[in-house]
């Protein structure tokens, strides 16, 4: 670690200040309650620590079940070099899913009780019952990067006995807790803004997370090349890139289709703040998925990049949508998060991301390093990426 | 059978009396600044609020089917089968889904505390096992709020309606919205005047979220065969290829 505090960049100085703003907003959320450190109230008890931290944390950790379920299941091997650092990001997404959890619950001492007191009738129960499985599966299906940086084959065997089944549980248990968090909004139609509520809600929360999981798939692919000086698997990404224009026009078609079966569509003629976010979130997935389409676009990474990160913020504004602006409009309340919400969330970003970082920087992830006994060729990090890659 | 307490708006002369049992029940401080405050929280569980010249009052629903004793992860909530929902705190996790589910917005959270509960009203479930009235009934000098049987309390609201007709609007709130309340409003004027939700759905909410949660099992043995088959498909398929010779 001593190399990374040798210098200190614009960077680091961002970093280091978010993460203390985070400790300060620890220390109010730990002394002060749910209270002082939120601006939650009992008209609008889930904000962003809900609405960011879970619903777009889980949703961004989406690539690790999609790849694997490419990689293993349909057995399209050329995506391999890609697979491990998605299922890192997945791991690492969830731990810090359950971290974020910690915050939000009035009594985090208590996370343990869905384990004993159940109630099958509860969208919440199922969504904790699966993000506890998976998140194992997860640490099960990374564990052999650690055993093979060590040698230790053994276990590694052990491992490959049970992978089959371990991957497809793990893709069932996606597919159950990405729905089940669009689920979870079904009971509250009277609350939420026509624009979002839907009964189709389970399945679009399921088709946008494979979307924003092969978004973010390009995401990190670009970041570590950069950050690592190896080269970009372009024409992987690029093959990617086409699947995914092509799953969010099927995605955005049934948006649509579904306002206009529900007879709201006469909505978005409405000069309010819902219509405005509403289109830009649309724009946010729409621009991207049309550019996609351009096989000019696909192949400059600069350009691939940019509709990845489109699509990641399209993502994360439907999320945002959901879970605050249409709930937001039938509370009767007005909810703006409080910066120690908000200091909290981003600590926890920067976190992800530092903690990618050292551990692709010395452990087996990216297939260039695949079998060595240490990352002998890991090049020195480029100092100015350490929040952002 | 179950219990139910009907609350006739147009008897309710705005006294109060309901807040101040209510609270010395919880064992809540009570004075004139709470007494002046207009809406249910952690350390209010009733309300009376004025509309005009009327009032309304503001307390749990009881939901026949209630939302929240549906989406609770731990079964924290729970419909009795003496009709109050009541909350074990020991069980609750602090998720807050009762408050984003209940369609009145009546569960409310101590956000100040360290170690908070959520908190409302639980219709005096120990009263009630023992055979008295609830505190708030006791209190009331009017008889604007009345505990009963279900069935006969809505019996005698549609006698009221029908006795004074120039007195009540012709509806009972509670009847059918969210599928039916153990708690039943009379009123002169149209609900939404006195701030009641007029705008809940006439059906019970659990099943919104259930209509897909019973699916669970159905996509995991379903999906289970068809990925397992996929697998065995794709793989095989490579295992050939390579036996063949043709690299991949």
């Amino acid at each position: 670690m001593s190399r990374v505090l040798r210098k200190i960049t614009v960077w680091r100085a961002i970093f280091a200040a978010i993460l203390l703003s985070g400790a300060y907003a620890t220390y109010l959320r730990i002394f002060y309650g749910l209270g002082g450190s939120t601006n939650l109230s009992d008209r609008f008890p889930w904000g962003l620590w809900i609405a960011f931290d879970i619903l777009c944390g889980v949703g961004l950790a989406a690539g690790g079940f999609t790849l694997v379920a490419i990689v293993h299941i349909f057995n399209i091997e050329r995506y391999k070099p890609i697979l491990r650092p998605a299922i890192l990001t997945a791991f690492l997404g969830y731990m810090l899913v359950v971290i974020a959890l910690l915050y939000d619950l009035g009594r985090p001492d208590r996370l343990w009780h869905p384990l004993v007191m159940w109630n099958p009738h509860s969208v919440m129960f199922e969504v904790a019952w699966c993000v506890m499985l998976y998140t194992t599966v997860l640490f099960l299906e990374f564990i052999p990067v650690v055993f093979e940086k060590f040698g230790w084959h053994k276990p590694l065997e052990w491992i490959h006995s049970i992978s089959v089944p371990l991957m497809i549980a793990g893709v069932l248990l996606s597919t159950l807790h990405q729905s089940s968090l669009g689920s979870l909004f079904l009971i509250v139609p009277e609350k939420m803004y026509p624009l979002w509520y839907s009964p189709t809600l389970p399945a679009m929360f399921y088709l946008s997370a494979i979307g924003v999981g092969l978004a973010m798939t390009i995401f990190e692919s670009w970041h570590s090349s950069r950050a690592f000086g190896r080269a970009l698997e372009l024409p992987l990404l690029a093959s990617m890139g086409r699947v995914l224009a092509v799953l969010m026009s099927v995605y955005l078609w049934l948006r649509f289709l579904d306002l206009a079966r529900r007879g709201v569509l006469d909505l978005l003629l409405r000069n309010r703040m819902e219509t405005w976010l509403f289109f830009l979130e649309i724009a946010l997935m729409l621009v991207p998925t049309v550019l996609l389409f351009q096989r000019s676009v696909r192949m400059r990474p600069g350009a691939l990049y940019a509709c990845a990160v489109m699509l990641v913020f399209g993502f994360i504004a439907n999320r945002l949508n959901v879970g605050v602006t249409a709930i937001e409009a039938g509370s009767g309340t007005h909810y703006i998060p409080k910066w120690s919400e908000v200091a909290v969330t981003l600590s926890i970003v920067a976190a992800g991301f530092a903690i990618f970082r050292v551990i692709a920087h010395y452990f087996p992830i990216f297939e260039a390093h695949r079998q060595e006994p240490a990352p002998a060729a890991v090049g020195e990090p480029e100092a100015n990426h350490i929040a952002v890659g | 059978m179950a219990k139910a307490i009907l609350y006739d708006s147009t008897l309710c002369i705005g006294c109060k009396a309901c807040e101040g049992a209510c609270a010395e029940r919880w064992g809540l401080p009570y004075n004139d600044q709470i007494a002046a405050e207009e809406t249910i929280s952690a350390h209010k569980l009733t309300a009376v609020i004025p509309h005009g010249e009327r009032f309304t009052r503001r307390l749990c629903m009881h939901c026949e089917e209630p939302a929240c004793a549906s989406v609770c992860p731990v079964g924290a909530l729970r419909k009795t089968a003496l009709g109050p929902v009541t909350y074990d705190p020991d069980k609750c996790m602090g998720c807050r889904y009762c408050m984003q589910a209940c369609a009145f917005q009546v569960p409310t959270y101590e956000w100040d505390h360290r170690l908070p509960k959520m908190r409302k009203c639980d219709m005096c479930y120990e009263r009630q096992a023992r055979g008295e009235p609830t505190a708030c009934t006791a209190a009331c000098p009017v008889g604007a709020t009345k505990v009963g049987e279900r069935d006969a309390l809505i019996a005698e609201a549609r006698q009221r309606i029908a006795e004074k007709p120039q007195d009540y609007y012709p509806k009972i709130y509670g009847l059918h919205e969210v599928g039916g309340t153990s708690v039943l409003y009379l009123s002169a004027v149209p609900f939404d005047q006195i701030g009641m939700n007029t705008n809940v759905p006439q059906g019970p909410l659990p099943a919104l979220t259930w209509r897909v949660l019973e699916l669970v099992p159905d996509v995991v043995s379903t999906g289970s065969v068809l990925l397992g088959g996929i697998w065995w498909i794709t793989n095989r398929r490579a295992e050939v290829a390579k036996a063949e010779g043709k690299s991949k």
